[in-house]
Protein backbone atom coordinates (compact mmCIF):
# COMPACT_ATOMS: atom_id res chain seq x y z
CA UNK A 1 0.00 0.00 0.00
CA UNK A 2 1.10 3.55 -0.69
CA UNK A 3 0.70 6.38 1.76
CA UNK A 4 1.21 10.01 0.78
CA UNK A 5 1.95 12.47 3.60
CA UNK A 6 1.62 16.17 2.79
CA UNK A 7 4.30 18.17 4.58
CA UNK A 8 5.48 21.75 4.46
CA UNK A 9 8.78 23.51 4.95
CA UNK A 10 8.22 26.77 6.81
CA UNK A 11 10.34 29.57 8.21
CA UNK A 12 11.17 28.88 11.87
CA UNK A 13 8.08 30.07 13.85
CA UNK A 14 10.47 31.35 16.52
CA UNK A 15 11.61 33.98 14.01
CA UNK A 16 9.56 37.03 13.04
CA UNK A 17 7.54 36.41 9.90
CA UNK A 18 7.81 39.01 7.17
CA UNK A 19 5.98 39.72 3.95
CA UNK A 20 7.76 40.96 0.87
CA UNK A 21 6.48 44.55 0.57
CA UNK A 22 6.06 44.26 -3.22
CA UNK A 23 4.65 40.76 -3.73
CA UNK A 24 3.08 40.30 -0.28
CA UNK A 25 4.52 36.78 -0.24
CA UNK A 26 6.06 35.37 2.95
CA UNK A 27 9.81 35.85 2.95
CA UNK A 28 11.27 32.32 3.04
CA UNK A 29 14.89 31.63 3.96
CA UNK A 30 16.93 28.99 2.08
CA UNK A 31 16.85 26.74 5.12
CA UNK A 32 13.27 26.14 6.18
CA UNK A 33 12.25 23.68 8.87
CA UNK A 34 9.59 20.99 8.88
CA UNK A 35 6.29 22.39 10.15
CA UNK A 36 6.12 20.83 13.61
CA UNK A 37 2.50 19.79 13.14
CA UNK A 38 3.52 17.70 10.11
CA UNK A 39 5.49 15.31 12.35
CA UNK A 40 2.15 13.90 13.51
CA UNK A 41 1.01 13.11 9.97
CA UNK A 42 4.35 11.50 9.15
CA UNK A 43 4.12 9.35 12.29
CA UNK A 44 0.57 8.20 11.49
CA UNK A 45 1.70 7.31 7.96
CA UNK A 46 4.74 5.39 9.20
CA UNK A 47 2.70 3.42 11.74
CA UNK A 48 0.15 2.34 9.13
CA UNK A 49 2.92 1.51 6.65
CA UNK A 50 4.90 -0.48 9.25
CA UNK A 51 1.87 -2.62 10.10
CA UNK A 52 0.84 -3.22 6.48
CA UNK A 53 4.09 -3.50 4.54
CA UNK A 54 3.39 -0.16 2.99
CA UNK A 55 5.56 2.68 1.79
CA UNK A 56 5.37 6.34 2.72
CA UNK A 57 6.19 9.17 0.37
CA UNK A 58 6.20 12.85 1.27
CA UNK A 59 4.69 15.43 -1.01
CA UNK A 60 5.44 19.09 -0.53
CA UNK A 61 5.16 22.35 -2.41
CA UNK A 62 7.71 25.03 -1.64
CA UNK A 63 11.04 26.29 -2.82
CA UNK A 64 13.31 23.30 -2.06
CA UNK A 65 16.10 25.45 -0.63
CA UNK A 66 18.40 23.30 1.46
CA UNK A 67 15.64 20.66 1.87
CA UNK A 68 16.33 20.80 5.61
CA UNK A 69 12.68 20.36 6.55
CA UNK A 70 12.10 17.54 4.08
CA UNK A 71 15.19 15.69 5.35
CA UNK A 72 13.76 15.93 8.89
CA UNK A 73 10.67 14.02 7.73
CA UNK A 74 12.74 11.55 5.70
CA UNK A 75 14.87 10.94 8.78
CA UNK A 76 11.76 9.83 10.66
CA UNK A 77 11.48 7.01 8.13
CA UNK A 78 9.58 8.13 5.02
CA UNK A 79 10.86 6.37 1.89
CA UNK A 80 11.07 9.26 -0.54
CA UNK A 81 9.92 12.81 -1.18
CA UNK A 82 8.20 14.51 -4.07
CA UNK A 83 8.81 18.26 -4.24
CA UNK A 84 6.77 20.70 -6.26
CA UNK A 85 9.19 23.55 -6.73
CA UNK A 86 8.35 26.18 -9.30
CA UNK A 87 8.87 29.93 -9.17
CA UNK A 88 5.47 30.54 -10.78
CA UNK A 89 3.78 28.81 -7.85
CA UNK A 90 5.21 31.14 -5.21
CA UNK A 91 2.28 33.02 -3.64
CA UNK A 92 -0.28 30.33 -4.52
CA UNK A 93 -3.57 30.29 -2.64
CA UNK A 94 -4.89 27.15 -0.97
CA UNK A 95 -6.69 25.96 -4.11
CA UNK A 96 -3.67 26.18 -6.40
CA UNK A 97 -1.58 24.48 -3.71
CA UNK A 98 -4.13 21.68 -3.47
CA UNK A 99 -4.26 21.31 -7.26
CA UNK A 100 -0.50 20.86 -7.38
CA UNK A 101 -0.43 18.41 -4.45
CA UNK A 102 -3.35 16.38 -5.84
CA UNK A 103 -1.71 16.16 -9.27
CA UNK A 104 1.58 14.96 -7.78
CA UNK A 105 -0.20 12.43 -5.56
CA UNK A 106 -2.16 11.10 -8.54
CA UNK A 107 1.08 10.70 -10.51
CA UNK A 108 2.65 8.67 -7.70
CA UNK A 109 -0.46 6.62 -6.85
CA UNK A 110 -1.84 6.29 -3.31
CA UNK A 111 -4.19 4.46 -0.98
CA UNK A 112 -4.20 7.00 1.87
CA UNK A 113 -3.27 10.67 1.89
CA UNK A 114 -2.42 12.17 5.29
CA UNK A 115 -2.03 15.86 6.11
CA UNK A 116 -2.06 18.12 9.15
CA UNK A 117 -5.23 20.16 9.61
CA UNK A 118 -3.41 23.39 8.76
CA UNK A 119 0.09 24.76 8.36
CA UNK A 120 1.64 26.92 11.04
CA UNK A 121 2.69 29.73 8.69
CA UNK A 122 -0.31 30.25 6.43
CA UNK A 123 -3.02 28.35 8.36
CA UNK A 124 -5.80 28.57 5.77
CA UNK A 125 -6.88 25.12 6.97
CA UNK A 126 -8.39 24.13 3.61
CA UNK A 127 -5.82 22.16 1.67
CA UNK A 128 -6.69 18.61 2.91
CA UNK A 129 -10.36 19.05 2.00
CA UNK A 130 -9.48 20.57 -1.38
CA UNK A 131 -7.07 17.73 -2.14
CA UNK A 132 -9.80 15.20 -1.25
CA UNK A 133 -12.30 16.85 -3.56
CA UNK A 134 -9.79 17.04 -6.41
CA UNK A 135 -8.97 13.35 -5.92
CA UNK A 136 -12.70 12.56 -5.67
CA UNK A 137 -12.40 10.71 -2.35
CA UNK A 138 -13.85 11.17 1.17
CA UNK A 139 -11.97 13.27 3.70
CA UNK A 140 -11.72 12.12 7.31
CA UNK A 141 -10.84 15.42 8.94
CA UNK A 142 -9.57 16.69 12.33
CA UNK A 143 -8.59 13.20 13.44
CA UNK A 144 -7.59 12.85 17.08
CA UNK A 145 -7.05 9.12 16.59
CA UNK A 146 -6.55 7.02 13.46
CA UNK A 147 -6.69 3.29 12.83
CA UNK A 148 -6.49 1.30 9.64
CA UNK A 149 -7.93 -2.22 9.37
CA UNK A 150 -8.53 -4.20 6.17
CA UNK A 151 -8.97 -1.32 3.76
CA UNK A 152 -10.99 0.88 6.11
CA UNK A 153 -9.72 3.95 7.97
CA UNK A 154 -11.49 4.80 11.23
CA UNK A 155 -10.92 8.04 13.07
CA UNK A 156 -12.16 10.07 15.99
CA UNK A 157 -13.19 13.35 14.39
CA UNK A 158 -13.01 16.38 16.65
CA UNK A 159 -16.32 18.27 17.02
CA UNK A 160 -17.31 21.43 18.89
CA UNK A 161 -18.33 19.50 21.99
CA UNK A 162 -16.72 16.08 21.69
CA UNK A 163 -15.91 13.73 18.86
CA UNK A 164 -17.55 11.51 16.25
CA UNK A 165 -16.43 8.06 15.18
CA UNK A 166 -16.11 8.23 11.40
CA UNK A 167 -14.91 5.71 8.84
CA UNK A 168 -14.37 5.32 5.12
CA UNK A 169 -12.81 2.76 2.83
CA UNK A 170 -9.60 3.65 1.02
CA UNK A 171 -8.68 5.58 -1.05
CA UNK A 172 -9.20 8.38 1.44
CA UNK A 173 -7.69 11.64 2.72
CA UNK A 174 -7.11 11.96 6.47
CA UNK A 175 -6.29 15.23 8.23
CA UNK A 176 -4.76 14.84 11.67
CA UNK A 177 -4.53 17.16 14.68
CA UNK A 178 -1.33 17.59 16.61
CA UNK A 179 -1.43 15.10 19.46
CA UNK A 180 -3.01 12.27 17.46
CA UNK A 181 0.12 10.17 18.09
CA UNK A 182 3.52 10.65 19.70
CA UNK A 183 5.86 11.37 16.78
CA UNK A 184 9.17 9.50 16.85
CA UNK A 185 12.47 11.32 16.98
CA UNK A 186 14.80 10.49 14.13
CA UNK A 187 17.69 8.25 15.25
CA UNK A 188 21.24 8.50 13.94
CA UNK A 189 20.69 5.83 11.33
CA UNK A 190 17.55 7.61 10.10
CA UNK A 191 19.36 10.91 9.83
CA UNK A 192 22.22 9.32 7.84
CA UNK A 193 19.83 7.45 5.53
CA UNK A 194 17.75 10.57 4.91
CA UNK A 195 20.70 12.18 3.14
CA UNK A 196 20.55 9.66 0.31
CA UNK A 197 16.81 9.06 0.01
CA UNK A 198 15.32 10.03 -3.36
CA UNK A 199 13.77 13.48 -3.78
CA UNK A 200 11.91 13.96 -7.07
CA UNK A 201 10.99 17.44 -8.24
CA UNK A 202 8.04 18.51 -10.36
CA UNK A 203 7.20 21.87 -11.92
CA UNK A 204 3.72 23.31 -12.47
CA UNK A 205 3.99 22.32 -16.14
CA UNK A 206 4.91 18.70 -15.25
CA UNK A 207 1.68 18.52 -13.27
CA UNK A 208 -0.50 20.51 -15.66
CA UNK A 209 -1.29 23.08 -12.96
CA UNK A 210 -2.33 26.60 -13.88
CA UNK A 211 -0.42 28.81 -11.44
CA UNK A 212 -2.84 31.75 -11.67
CA UNK A 213 -4.54 32.61 -8.40
CA UNK A 214 -8.08 33.95 -7.92
CA UNK A 215 -7.30 36.41 -5.14
CA UNK A 216 -4.91 39.27 -4.54
CA UNK A 217 -3.83 41.25 -1.52
CA UNK A 218 -4.55 44.94 -2.00
CA UNK A 219 -3.22 46.31 1.29
CA UNK A 220 -1.89 45.29 4.69
CA UNK A 221 -2.14 47.06 8.01
CA UNK A 222 -0.83 46.10 11.43
CA UNK A 223 -3.69 44.93 13.67
CA UNK A 224 -4.57 47.35 16.47
CA UNK A 225 -2.39 46.56 19.49
CA UNK A 226 -3.76 46.25 23.00
CA UNK A 227 -2.73 49.05 25.31
CA UNK A 228 0.19 48.04 27.49
CA UNK A 229 -0.91 46.56 30.78
CA UNK A 230 0.58 46.41 34.25
CA UNK A 231 3.10 43.72 35.09
CA UNK A 232 3.77 42.90 38.73
CA UNK A 233 6.29 40.54 40.28
CA UNK A 234 4.65 38.16 42.77
CA UNK A 235 6.12 38.62 46.21
CA UNK A 236 3.33 36.77 47.93
CA UNK A 237 0.53 39.31 47.52
CA UNK A 238 -0.05 39.43 43.74
CA UNK A 239 -3.38 37.62 44.13
CA UNK A 240 -4.70 40.89 45.59
CA UNK A 241 -3.88 42.65 42.31
CA UNK A 242 -5.90 40.01 40.51
CA UNK A 243 -8.83 40.54 42.89
CA UNK A 244 -8.67 44.26 42.20
CA UNK A 245 -8.69 43.70 38.43
CA UNK A 246 -11.64 41.31 38.76
CA UNK A 247 -13.49 43.95 40.78
CA UNK A 248 -12.76 46.59 38.14
CA UNK A 249 -14.12 44.22 35.52
CA UNK A 250 -17.20 43.84 37.73
CA UNK A 251 -17.00 40.07 37.90
CA UNK A 252 -16.44 40.03 41.66
CA UNK B 1 -26.58 38.55 -3.61
CA UNK B 2 -24.64 37.37 -0.58
CA UNK B 3 -25.15 33.86 0.75
CA UNK B 4 -24.37 32.66 4.24
CA UNK B 5 -23.98 28.95 5.00
CA UNK B 6 -25.15 28.23 8.55
CA UNK B 7 -25.17 24.93 10.41
CA UNK B 8 -27.77 23.81 12.88
CA UNK B 9 -26.29 22.76 16.21
CA UNK B 10 -28.54 21.29 18.91
CA UNK B 11 -31.57 22.43 16.86
CA UNK B 12 -30.48 26.08 16.67
CA UNK B 13 -28.38 28.12 14.23
CA UNK B 14 -24.73 28.37 15.29
CA UNK B 15 -23.76 31.64 16.94
CA UNK B 16 -21.04 32.28 14.37
CA UNK B 17 -23.65 31.83 11.63
CA UNK B 18 -25.94 34.46 13.16
CA UNK B 19 -22.99 36.84 13.61
CA UNK B 20 -22.12 36.61 9.91
CA UNK B 21 -25.77 36.84 8.85
CA UNK B 22 -26.28 40.04 10.88
CA UNK B 23 -23.29 41.67 9.21
CA UNK B 24 -24.17 40.43 5.71
CA UNK B 25 -27.74 41.73 6.01
CA UNK B 26 -26.39 45.29 6.37
CA UNK B 27 -25.52 45.07 2.68
CA UNK B 28 -28.94 43.92 1.43
CA UNK B 29 -30.82 40.69 0.87
CA UNK B 30 -29.17 37.55 2.17
CA UNK B 31 -29.89 33.96 1.26
CA UNK B 32 -29.09 31.45 3.98
CA UNK B 33 -28.15 27.88 3.14
CA UNK B 34 -29.15 26.09 6.32
CA UNK B 35 -27.57 22.73 7.09
CA UNK B 36 -29.69 20.61 9.43
CA UNK B 37 -33.18 19.26 9.91
CA UNK B 38 -34.56 22.78 10.23
CA UNK B 39 -37.70 23.88 12.10
CA UNK B 40 -40.05 26.87 11.88
CA UNK B 41 -38.50 28.16 15.09
CA UNK B 42 -35.01 28.07 13.56
CA UNK B 43 -36.22 29.73 10.34
CA UNK B 44 -37.80 32.52 12.43
CA UNK B 45 -34.45 33.11 14.20
CA UNK B 46 -32.69 33.30 10.83
CA UNK B 47 -35.36 35.73 9.57
CA UNK B 48 -35.01 37.96 12.59
CA UNK B 49 -31.24 38.12 11.97
CA UNK B 50 -31.71 39.22 8.37
CA UNK B 51 -32.29 36.18 6.15
CA UNK B 52 -34.63 36.96 3.26
CA UNK B 53 -34.63 33.41 1.92
CA UNK B 54 -33.51 30.03 3.24
CA UNK B 55 -32.50 26.89 1.40
CA UNK B 56 -32.44 23.87 3.71
CA UNK B 57 -30.04 20.94 3.22
CA UNK B 58 -30.68 18.07 5.63
CA UNK B 59 -27.89 15.49 5.82
CA UNK B 60 -28.66 12.04 7.22
CA UNK B 61 -27.41 11.33 10.75
CA UNK B 62 -25.13 8.49 9.71
CA UNK B 63 -23.13 10.26 6.98
CA UNK B 64 -20.31 12.75 7.33
CA UNK B 65 -22.18 15.85 6.20
CA UNK B 66 -19.62 18.03 4.40
CA UNK B 67 -19.24 15.94 1.23
CA UNK B 68 -22.93 15.73 0.23
CA UNK B 69 -23.54 19.30 1.47
CA UNK B 70 -20.67 20.57 -0.67
CA UNK B 71 -22.03 18.66 -3.67
CA UNK B 72 -25.51 20.19 -3.34
CA UNK B 73 -24.16 23.65 -2.49
CA UNK B 74 -21.89 23.58 -5.54
CA UNK B 75 -24.87 22.90 -7.78
CA UNK B 76 -26.80 25.76 -6.18
CA UNK B 77 -23.86 28.16 -6.58
CA UNK B 78 -23.40 27.17 -10.21
CA UNK B 79 -27.10 27.78 -10.82
CA UNK B 80 -27.53 31.07 -8.93
CA UNK B 81 -23.98 32.55 -9.10
CA UNK B 82 -24.05 34.55 -5.84
CA UNK B 83 -21.31 37.18 -5.57
CA UNK B 84 -20.12 36.05 -2.17
CA UNK B 85 -20.67 32.92 -0.09
CA UNK B 86 -19.70 33.18 3.58
CA UNK B 87 -19.04 30.28 5.94
CA UNK B 88 -18.37 30.26 9.67
CA UNK B 89 -14.99 28.84 10.65
CA UNK B 90 -16.33 25.59 12.10
CA UNK B 91 -15.11 22.05 11.48
CA UNK B 92 -17.84 21.38 8.92
CA UNK B 93 -17.68 24.92 7.53
CA UNK B 94 -14.01 24.46 6.63
CA UNK B 95 -14.70 21.08 5.04
CA UNK B 96 -17.61 22.35 2.94
CA UNK B 97 -15.82 25.54 1.83
CA UNK B 98 -12.74 23.55 0.83
CA UNK B 99 -14.69 21.03 -1.21
CA UNK B 100 -16.86 23.66 -2.95
CA UNK B 101 -13.75 25.67 -3.77
CA UNK B 102 -12.06 22.67 -5.38
CA UNK B 103 -15.18 21.45 -7.17
CA UNK B 104 -15.98 24.80 -8.79
CA UNK B 105 -12.44 26.20 -9.04
CA UNK B 106 -13.28 29.12 -6.75
CA UNK B 107 -10.75 30.95 -4.62
CA UNK B 108 -11.44 31.00 -0.89
CA UNK B 109 -10.03 33.22 1.85
CA UNK B 110 -9.70 31.93 5.43
CA UNK B 111 -9.47 33.75 8.77
CA UNK B 112 -11.75 36.56 7.57
CA UNK B 113 -12.67 39.09 10.27
CA UNK B 114 -14.47 41.68 8.11
CA UNK B 115 -15.92 42.09 4.64
CA UNK B 116 -17.47 44.76 2.48
CA UNK B 117 -19.77 44.11 -0.47
CA UNK B 118 -19.98 47.78 -1.43
CA UNK B 119 -17.94 48.65 -4.50
CA UNK B 120 -15.26 46.05 -5.15
CA UNK B 121 -15.83 43.09 -2.88
CA UNK B 122 -13.08 43.13 -0.24
CA UNK B 123 -12.48 40.80 2.67
CA UNK B 124 -10.16 41.47 5.60
CA UNK B 125 -8.30 38.50 6.98
CA UNK B 126 -5.81 38.00 9.77
CA UNK B 127 -2.34 36.60 9.20
CA UNK B 128 0.67 35.89 11.42
CA UNK B 129 -1.38 35.14 14.50
CA UNK B 130 -3.56 38.18 14.03
CA UNK B 131 -0.71 40.67 14.11
CA UNK B 132 -1.40 41.86 10.56
CA UNK B 133 -4.68 42.56 8.77
CA UNK B 134 -4.79 41.89 5.04
CA UNK B 135 -7.32 43.31 2.61
CA UNK B 136 -7.93 40.79 -0.14
CA UNK B 137 -9.90 41.05 -3.37
CA UNK B 138 -11.04 38.33 -5.72
CA UNK B 139 -9.77 38.53 -9.27
CA UNK B 140 -11.63 35.90 -11.25
CA UNK B 141 -15.06 37.55 -11.35
CA UNK B 142 -16.54 34.28 -10.15
CA UNK B 143 -18.31 33.61 -6.85
CA UNK B 144 -16.04 34.49 -3.92
CA UNK B 145 -15.81 32.18 -0.90
CA UNK B 146 -14.80 33.29 2.59
CA UNK B 147 -14.42 31.54 5.94
CA UNK B 148 -15.22 34.00 8.73
CA UNK B 149 -13.82 33.68 12.25
CA UNK B 150 -16.21 33.46 15.20
CA UNK B 151 -16.73 36.64 17.26
CA UNK B 152 -15.88 38.94 14.35
CA UNK B 153 -19.35 40.53 14.54
CA UNK B 154 -22.17 40.76 17.05
CA UNK B 155 -25.36 38.88 16.26
CA UNK B 156 -28.46 41.11 16.43
CA UNK B 157 -32.12 40.78 15.59
CA UNK B 158 -32.23 43.50 12.99
CA UNK B 159 -34.12 41.58 10.32
CA UNK B 160 -37.79 42.07 9.76
CA UNK B 161 -39.08 39.38 7.66
CA UNK B 162 -40.53 36.00 7.31
CA UNK B 163 -38.01 34.40 4.95
CA UNK B 164 -39.08 32.08 2.17
CA UNK B 165 -38.00 28.50 2.85
CA UNK B 166 -37.20 25.82 0.29
CA UNK B 167 -35.58 22.43 0.63
CA UNK B 168 -33.05 20.76 -1.64
CA UNK B 169 -32.35 17.02 -1.56
CA UNK B 170 -28.77 15.93 -0.94
CA UNK B 171 -27.16 13.64 -3.49
CA UNK B 172 -26.06 10.09 -2.73
CA UNK B 173 -22.47 9.17 -3.41
CA UNK B 174 -19.33 7.64 -1.96
CA UNK B 175 -18.84 9.13 1.46
CA UNK B 176 -17.57 8.59 4.96
CA UNK B 177 -20.04 7.28 7.52
CA UNK B 178 -20.52 8.36 11.11
CA UNK B 179 -20.87 5.30 13.36
CA UNK B 180 -21.12 7.05 16.75
CA UNK B 181 -21.23 10.54 18.26
CA UNK B 182 -19.81 11.49 21.63
CA UNK B 183 -20.48 14.71 23.53
CA UNK B 184 -18.01 15.41 26.33
CA UNK B 185 -19.78 16.21 29.57
CA UNK B 186 -19.03 19.71 30.76
CA UNK B 187 -20.28 21.62 33.78
CA UNK B 188 -20.98 25.34 33.94
CA UNK B 189 -21.16 27.80 31.06
CA UNK B 190 -19.98 26.94 27.54
CA UNK B 191 -16.42 27.93 26.73
CA UNK B 192 -17.38 29.86 23.57
CA UNK B 193 -19.95 32.04 25.30
CA UNK B 194 -18.76 32.27 28.94
CA UNK B 195 -18.25 35.72 30.44
CA UNK B 196 -15.21 34.46 32.31
CA UNK B 197 -12.66 31.95 31.08
CA UNK B 198 -9.93 30.49 33.26
CA UNK B 199 -7.36 28.69 31.12
CA UNK B 200 -4.32 26.58 31.91
CA UNK B 201 -1.13 25.67 30.07
CA UNK B 202 2.10 23.74 30.45
CA UNK B 203 3.12 25.88 33.41
CA UNK B 204 0.67 23.91 35.55
CA UNK B 205 3.28 21.17 35.52
CA UNK B 206 1.02 18.14 35.57
CA UNK B 207 -2.51 17.11 34.65
CA UNK B 208 -3.73 16.98 38.27
CA UNK B 209 -3.03 20.69 38.70
CA UNK B 210 -5.75 21.51 36.19
CA UNK B 211 -7.96 21.10 39.28
CA UNK B 212 -6.83 24.61 40.32
CA UNK B 213 -8.18 25.96 37.03
CA UNK B 214 -11.48 24.15 37.56
CA UNK B 215 -11.82 25.38 41.11
CA UNK B 216 -11.16 29.01 40.18
CA UNK B 217 -13.52 28.83 37.20
CA UNK B 218 -16.19 27.31 39.42
CA UNK B 219 -15.89 30.11 41.98
CA UNK B 220 -16.14 32.76 39.25
CA UNK B 221 -18.95 30.87 37.45
CA UNK B 222 -16.72 30.78 34.40
CA UNK B 223 -15.62 28.14 31.90
CA UNK B 224 -12.29 26.36 31.76
CA UNK B 225 -10.00 26.52 28.73
CA UNK B 226 -6.63 25.06 27.77
CA UNK B 227 -3.69 25.44 25.44
CA UNK B 228 -2.96 23.05 22.59
CA UNK B 229 0.08 21.75 24.49
CA UNK B 230 -1.90 20.34 27.41
CA UNK B 231 -4.73 19.13 25.18
CA UNK B 232 -2.19 17.25 23.06
CA UNK B 233 -0.65 15.88 26.24
CA UNK B 234 -4.04 14.42 27.11
CA UNK B 235 -4.57 16.44 30.33
CA UNK B 236 -7.92 17.83 29.16
CA UNK B 237 -10.28 17.05 26.26
CA UNK B 238 -9.92 18.71 22.84
CA UNK B 239 -13.18 20.60 23.32
CA UNK B 240 -11.39 22.80 25.90
CA UNK B 241 -8.77 24.04 23.48
CA UNK B 242 -8.54 27.78 22.93
CA UNK B 243 -6.69 28.98 19.86
CA UNK B 244 -6.29 28.64 16.13
CA UNK B 245 -7.17 24.93 16.08
CA UNK B 246 -9.61 25.23 18.96
CA UNK B 247 -12.16 27.78 20.02
CA UNK B 248 -12.12 31.55 19.62
CA UNK B 249 -13.22 33.22 22.85
CA UNK B 250 -13.92 36.82 23.73
CA UNK B 251 -15.01 36.84 27.38
CA UNK B 252 -15.19 39.82 29.74
CA UNK B 253 -12.25 38.35 31.64
CA UNK B 254 -9.68 35.78 30.49
CA UNK B 255 -7.32 34.43 33.15
CA UNK B 256 -4.30 32.69 31.58
CA UNK B 257 -2.48 30.47 34.07
CA UNK B 258 0.89 28.98 33.20
CA UNK B 259 0.37 29.89 29.54
CA UNK B 260 3.34 31.27 27.63
CA UNK B 261 1.22 32.72 24.82
CA UNK B 262 2.22 30.97 21.61
CA UNK B 263 0.85 32.68 18.49
CA UNK B 264 -1.58 29.84 17.96
CA UNK B 265 -3.08 30.41 21.43
CA UNK B 266 -3.13 34.21 21.28
CA UNK B 267 -5.33 34.27 18.17
CA UNK B 268 -7.99 32.47 20.16
CA UNK B 269 -8.22 34.89 23.09
CA UNK B 270 -6.45 38.18 22.37
CA UNK B 271 -9.73 40.05 21.85
CA UNK B 272 -10.96 39.31 25.38
CA UNK B 273 -12.07 42.44 27.23
CA UNK B 274 -9.70 42.06 30.20
CA UNK B 275 -6.77 39.65 30.20
CA UNK B 276 -5.01 38.52 33.37
CA UNK B 277 -1.90 36.36 33.01
CA UNK B 278 0.11 34.47 35.61
CA UNK B 279 3.39 33.03 34.39
CA UNK B 280 6.85 32.42 35.84
CA UNK B 281 8.71 33.66 32.76
CA UNK B 282 8.68 37.45 32.59
CA UNK B 283 9.52 37.26 28.86
CA UNK B 284 6.45 35.17 28.03
CA UNK B 285 4.55 36.62 25.03
CA UNK B 286 1.27 36.36 26.99
CA UNK B 287 2.34 39.48 28.92
CA UNK B 288 2.24 41.52 25.69
CA UNK B 289 -1.55 41.19 25.62
CA UNK B 290 -2.25 41.11 29.37
CA UNK B 291 -3.94 44.01 31.16
CA UNK B 292 -2.56 42.58 34.39
CA UNK B 293 0.49 40.37 34.21
CA UNK B 294 1.69 38.55 37.31
CA UNK B 295 5.21 37.21 37.10
CA UNK B 296 4.96 34.34 39.52
CA UNK B 297 4.31 30.68 40.12
CA UNK B 298 0.74 29.57 39.45
CA UNK B 299 1.06 27.09 42.30
CA UNK B 300 1.64 29.96 44.72
CA UNK B 301 -0.69 32.58 43.27
CA UNK B 302 -3.77 30.49 42.40
CA UNK B 303 -4.33 28.85 45.82
CA UNK B 304 -4.12 32.25 47.51
CA UNK B 305 -6.48 33.74 44.93
CA UNK B 306 -8.93 30.88 45.44
CA UNK B 307 -8.82 31.31 49.24
CA UNK B 308 -9.28 35.06 48.97
CA UNK B 309 -12.34 34.70 46.73
CA UNK B 310 -13.80 32.03 49.00
CA UNK B 311 -13.33 34.35 51.98
CA UNK B 312 -15.44 37.10 50.40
Amino acid sequence: MKIAVCVKQIPDPASDYELDPETYNIVRPEAQILDDTDRYGVEVGLQIADANEGEVFLVSMSPSGTLQGIRQALAMGADKAVMIDDETLVGSDSLTTAQALAAAITKEGYDIVIAGTESTDGYSGLVPQQVAELLGVPALTYATSVEYVDGVVRIHRQTADGYDEVEAATPVVVSVTAGVVEPRYPNFKGIMQAKSKPVDTYTAADLGVDPSVGQKIVSITPAPKRAAGTVVEDEGEAHLDIIETLEEAKVL
Amino acid sequence: MTWVVIESQNSAPTTVGLEILTKAAEGGDVNVVYVGAGSDEEFAVLGSHGASSIIVLSPAEDVLAPTPVAEALSQLIAEHTPGLVLFGTTYDGRDVAGRVSAKLGLSVVSNVVDFSTEGDLTVTNEIFGGSQLVNTQFTSGKTALALVRPKSFTAAETGSGAPTVSRVELPDGPNASVTARHAEASEGPKLESAAIVVAGGRGLGQAEHFGLIEELAGLLKGATGATRAIVDAGWVPYSKQVGQTGKIVKPDVYIACGISGAMQHLVGMKDSMTIIAVNKDSDAPIFSVADLGVVGDVHQVLPKLIEAIKAR
